[in-house]
């Protein structure tokens, strides 16, 4: 039960290095150090890409769209105090609850946890990036451009307003909708993509950048969870992706999914959004849990009891929130197996969910609880989020949630799992980190009167919400008659959100109030056990002095004088003699060092990037199609400038002394690199995209008779075999081409590369070919749609994977790219793989599959 | 490690627990409503509404356990990590209490899913969604089993103690049937067909609602529910099958040539007259519904000229232009009109 004390054998301490006596050397390694990271000043402080100054901007705006959505709240709260209240008018109320739902969601909970792991996660690892710094910088831009654009259409009036779940057909019909389901649609594809960006990053930086020693049993608990958070983002961000690429088809060009009349079916949306949003839930709550988790221990002055439960536990808690989708349609008329199916799934879930909240309460027992602020906030947030999940199992029984669906017994019900299960520990989050952030301690009183007041003011305001549904308000309803008893609930719900807001209200206070005349806080001022800890106060802007050997759990507590050797940079890494960002690269497994990353500086071309991606999504959603193309070409162009100008760069010289006697090479490439597997990662999370549309073809093919009909056109099979070969003939000749160039045929590269580029959009072209000369329209019919939808995914996906051949080729001749600095080439490889798979599976479904010409 | 945090104590008596203790008291003292699905009229309601109770109860017990547990630990001294008290927690309170309250959960949760589905309809009524208003349409009355179905929109009458399948479709875009005090909601969605069966089980007024989101007027669409003895029913249906009454005044028959030249017919249909529109409400028996606009207004003179003048001003985003250009007089002869349709 209580795991044993994890100690590896694999670093035994070694004697310390002596040549760290030297004081003179010491202080000059750290000025070197203090150089390679100082961060940008003045004008170019925007160009900055290092992750504790993108994880700080990430962090406030996310808070700030919290804000935000939060005052829309309190105007919806001030709208339904009073029955047949006309403070706000019909269509800015659905404005407001559409637009709190979605901003809550996708423009907070989500990004919020990226934004604190993009700031721990090299700290929790005691390394001094991430891997892909200007990764982080691009995603954090995307996000506050793309949640800038959504969240400033409610002041012109052009907000979506059917609610965060955009079911159609009230979404798909233009006439239906003003541009505010464009905005939503492609707004939010945008920052999606920037999730999936995020999540690339972290699960790399858990896998690849954990310091020597820490095995993957001897990793925070907040790692775990990160891992598992960022695996699930994987997976459930690409459906939506897919589904709301259907959608927008729909809305711009009259391609039927979700018309009835042409085959098409609107069920099939709320498949893709919950496959996507109820994973969503424990996206954005299972980090809230990691922050519990990490305060638990410190607080409680004792290890985590079970901890190896805990990490079991939130990864069957992931696993199950995949199964569990359709408990939010329970009211569409699904069949009785498919209900009971769910509901048990969704009951399931508790089981996970208890295991990790009683180890909690078990290491709170075993230990004596320092009490504090951060304590309070996690433990009223259980108190909290424990409720939220007893209702939680009331609503996943079928029948039961016939009557509850749709009530404000969900809108209670989601805010106790949500506030309690997220916000409050996030809040518990930032009372322990900020001192770590920012050398100063947040006061203590304010942070008690805060609590309470949230704490009070969430109960009077949700608690009577479940008598409200119970009395059977419904949700999303901007106006209610007086006779219905619902009156005092929602007067009473109204004050309590104000009591809330004073809590937050106060909280900002004390975070932006000057802390000038306050002392530092001292190191580790709550006695912590992780590594992130050990910085000195003030704190540099280095990261890590130097990269620790990591041999427990709690290093602070079970490794002596581990802070003075870091402080001495007796570890790896210690100097930055090259003037080089540089961290350190290890294995999967054992966390053994690998390779020195040299990780680039601040620019501005992420930002540039980021900017034009954003400006093509704007442009498209007001149908702009030249502005758009232009941004997307200006868009590539960017993206690549960066990526030839910072990535693979070929060192100097092949390898490097790391400190204690280790050298290690400066250059790597395919499975011993970071970027193999940020592709690696990338591609699954976009072939689950393709699943998704997949999964649309198969959906529709239940939905018929027969799929595709008798009079339907099919595609030309010859035409298929051809783009088949084709496509498979690329991917095969850039295996070859990676082989024969490792082995020194340059030409290989420099020439095979465009020609493999030529085979595949070939390829591509005989698919398009094959739908075209058969007649599919793509107005005409839902098969049509989708058989045209799967060649578009792989046309641009082979479009893609040409630019990057052509990029090979181009790096060849400019000798960024050699026999024995390969990288690119490797990832490239890797991309093509998927290609292969893609294009297999579309010729099974539009070739193969119409020969039996079945219905279900 | 001293910071000054560690005077600080957690008070006794969260607000929360006490809250959570008086929540029971506080719903069965105010759960009644006519649209309440505490305050059951229907088969199905009773069903759920017993489960509800049974869980309330065992989820307080539940939480205070928990909760209690919590503050327990928080307090407790400091105990043996390898002691049998942690160890105990997690396998006992984390692990075999869930799983055993969960299984006990699901089980019962099945067996009232088989209970509320799979049933025959003693009579049908069809119902589809449409923005924002209900098409409501009754199988004729016995023995005619090939009369066209009676159109009564916007108003549902059923007959106590007869078990009735709603049958359930949607023409625009997806809507939620939902009627609290006789059962739970089904959706309504285009181009699929959903069944829903009730079996009211005491008569009285009762108010429906659409509970999926359904665009601007979706606050707005509610349904009155009428539960009835099954004569007065048979009665009532007899009379809706019956084509409009003739205008008994001159009054009445000046407001039904208005009604005919501003061509409201375009949209509604009054049987036996030349008003044969399908996109809004029949409007046959108007008269004898218990409000206007779906729930909206109070059936009377003054309320229908207010909402012929301008419905919009009522009910924002309905679909029927305003007649505020009409003469005051002539709105009130088409209101007075209708309102004699009975």
């Amino acid at each position: 039960m209580t795991d044993a004390p994890a100690s590896g054998p694999m670093h035994p301490v070694l004697p310390h290095p002596d040549c760290q006596d030297d004081p003179a050397l010491r202080e000059a390694q750290e000025q070197r150090l203090r150089a390679v990271w100082k961060k940008p000043t003045g004008w170019r402080y925007f160009s900055a890409v290092n992750n504790d100054t993108v994880g700080v901007w990430y962090i406030l705006t996310a808070f700030g769209f919290f804000a935000f959505a939060g005052i829309l709240a309190l105007l919806m709260r001030v709208q339904l105090a009073l029955p047949d209240n006309d403070f706000l008018s019909m269509s800015l109320y659905n404005q407001l609850f559409t637009m709190h739902g979605t901003m809550m969601m996708f423009l907070f909970a989500v990004p919020i946890f990226e934004a604190v792991s993009i700031l721990l996660l090299p700290e929790l690892l005691g390394a001094r990036d991430l891997p892909f710094p200007r990764l982080s910088a691009f995603g954090y831009w995307c996000f506050a451009i793309g949640g800038t654009f959504v969240a400033g259409s409610v002041f012109f009036d052009a907000a979506p307003s059917s609610g965060w779940f955009m079911y159609p057909p009230l979404t798909s019909e233009p006439h239906l909708t003003g541009i505010g389901a464009d905005i939503w649609l492609l707004g939010l594809s945008f920052i999606e993509v920037a999730s999936i960006a995020a999540a690339v990053e972290l699960i790399v930086g858990v896998l690849k950048c954990r310091p020597p020693g820490m095995r993957l049993n001897l990793m925070p608990l907040y790692c775990w969870y990160i891992l598992v958070v960022a695996g699930m983002i994987l997976f459930a961000f690409p459906p939506l992706i897919a589904g709301d690429l259907l959608l927008e088809m729909e809305r711009a060009f009259d391609w039927p999914f979700f018309d009835t009349t042409r085959g098409g079916d609107p069920i099939l949306w709320q498949h893709l959004f919950w496959i996507f949003g109820h994973p969503e839930v424990y996206i954005v709550f299972l980090p809230s849990i990691a922050i519990i988790a990490s305060l638990v221990p410190t607080f409680a002055r004792v290890p985590m009891v079970g901890h190896s439960w805990i990490v079991l536990s939130a990864v069957g808690t992931a696993f199950l929130s995949f199964g569990l989708w359709a408990h939010h349609m329970y009211a569409t008329g699904l069949p009785n197996i498919s209900l009971g199916f769910f509901s048990a799934a969704s009951e399931a879930v508790a089981i996970p969910t208890g295991v990790q909240i009683f180890c909690f309460i078990a290491t709170l027992l075993v230990g004596k609880v320092k009490r504090s602020v951060p304590m309070l906030f996690a433990m009223g947030g259980i108190a909290i989020f424990v409720a939220g999940g007893l209702t939680g199992v009331m609503v996943a029984l079928p029948g039961f949630d016939w009557q509850a669906h749709d009530s404000y017994f969900i809108v209670a019900h989601l805010h106790f799992t949500l506030i309690g299960g997220v916000v409050f520990p996030l809040l518990a989050g930032l009372y322990y980190w900020f001192p770590f952030q920012t050398d100063k301690l947040l006061s203590e009183r304010l942070g008690r009167w805060a609590f309470w007041l949230m704490f009070v003011g969430f109960n009077v305001t949700f608690l009577p919400m479940h008598l409200t549904g119970l009395l059977g308000m419904p949700r999303r309803v901007w106006t209610y008659p007086a006779e219905l008893g619902w009156d005092t609930l929602n007067l009473v719900s109204s004050a309590g959100a104000f009591v809330i807001a004073a809590g937050f209200a106060l909280i900002v206070l004390d975070v932006f109030r000057p802390k000038g005349r306050q002392p530092l806080a001292p190191r580790n001022p709550w006695g912590s056990p992780g590594i992130e800890w050990s910085a000195a106060v003030p704190g540099e802007s280095w990261g890590a002095r130097c990269v620790p050997i990591v041999t427990s759990r709690y290093p602070l507590w079970e490794q002596k004088d581990l802070v003075r050797e870091i402080d001495e940079g007796r570890f790896y890494l210690p100097d930055a003699e090259e003037g080089q960002r540089e961290m350190l690269v290890s294995d999967i497994l054992d966390a053994e060092p690998t390779q020195v990353q040299r990780v680039p500086g601040p620019t501005y071309k992420t930002l540039l990037a980021a900017a034009l991606l954003g400006a093509c999504f704007i442009f498209g959603t007001y149908k702009l199609w030249w502005l758009t193309g232009l941004c997307a070409a200006g868009t590539v162009a960017a993206i690549i400038w960066w990526l030839w100008t910072g990535t693979s760069q070929i060192p100097e010289k092949p390898e490097k002394a790391a400190g204690r006697g280790l050298t290690l090479p400066l250059y790597a490439s395919g499975t011993r690199s970071v970027g193999w597997w940020a592709m690696f990662i990338t591609m699954i999370g976009d072939f689950s995209a393709f699943v998704g549309l997949v999964f649309a073809y198969f959906f529709f093919w239940t939905r018929h008779e027969a799929f595709p009909a008798a009079d339907a056109g099919r595609p030309d099979l010859r035409l298929l075999v051809t783009g088949l070969a084709l496509i498979l003939a690329a991917w095969a000749l850039m295996e070859l081409i990676r082989r024969r160039h490792a082995a020194g045929g340059i030409a290989w590269a420099r020439w095979g590369c465009p020609l493999a580029a030529l085979l595949g959009l070939a390829g591509a072209a005989a698919f398009a070919g094959a739908l075209w000369s058969a007649g599919l329209e793509p107005t005409r019919h839902v098969y049509d749609a989708t058989c045209w939808v799967l060649v578009l995914w792989l046309g641009a996906h082979v479009s893609v994977g040409a630019i990057m051949q052509l990029y090979c080729a181009a790096g060849s001749w400019a000798g960024r790219m050699t026999p024995r600095y390969d990288a690119d080439l490797h990832n490239v490889e890797l991309y093509w793989n998927f290609m292969a798979a893609t294009a297999l599976c579309s010729f099974a479904l539009l070739g193969l599959f119409p020969l039996t010409a079945g219905g279900p | 490690m001293d910071d000054g945090l560690s005077s600080f104590r957690l008070p006794r008596a969260p607000v929360a627990a006490a809250a959570a203790a008086l929540a029971p008291a506080a719903l069965l003292a105010g759960c009644s409503g006519p649209q309440s699905w505490a305050d059951t009229a229907g088969v199905e309601a009773e069903a759920v509404a017993r489960l509800l109770w049974i869980m309330v109860a065992a989820a307080v017990v539940i939480w205070l356990l928990v909760i209690g547990t919590m503050l327990f630990a928080a307090r407790s001294g400091p105990s043996d990590p390898r002691g049998r008290g942690a160890r105990g927690l997690v396998i006992w309170g984390g692990m075999v209490a869930p799983t055993v309250a969960v299984l006990a959960l699901l089980v019962a949760g099945l067996i009232l899913m088989r209970d509320l589905t799979g049933r025959t309809g003693e009579l049908t009524v069809e119902a589809t969604g449409e923005q924002w208003w209900w098409r409501i349409a009754h199988a004729a009355p016995a023995g005619d089993a090939d009369a066209a179905p009676v159109p009564t929109p916007n108003e549902l009458r059923l007959p106590v103690g007869r078990t009735v399948e709603m049958v359930l479709r949607a023409d625009d875009v997806i809507h939620s049937f939902w009627v609290p005090s006789l059962g739970g909601k089904l959706d309504m969605i285009p181009g699929r067909v959903n069944r829903l069966h009730l079996t009211p089980t005491r008569t009285g007024r009762f108010r429906g609602a659409c509970a999926e989101f359904c665009g601007e007027a979706h606050a707005q669409m509610a349904l009155p529910v009428v539960v009835m003895q099954p004569e007065a029913y048979a009665d009532w249906l007899a009379g809706q099958a019956a084509p409009a009454a003739e205008p008994a005044d001159a009054r009445t028959r000046r407001g039904r040539e208005l009604f005919l030249a501003t061509g409201c017919g375009a949209c509604h249909a009054i049987r036996g007259t030349a008003a044969e529109g399908k996109l809004g409400p029949d409007l046959t028996h108007v008269g004898s519904r218990l409000t206007i606009g779906a729930g909206q207004l109070p059936m009377g003179r003054a309320e229908m000229a207010r909402w012929i003048a301008d419905a919009g001003a009522v009910k924002p985003g309905v679909r029927m232009p305003a007649f505020d250009m009409l003469p005051a007089e002539e709105i009130r002869l088409i209101a007075d009109y209708l309102v004699s349709l009975e």
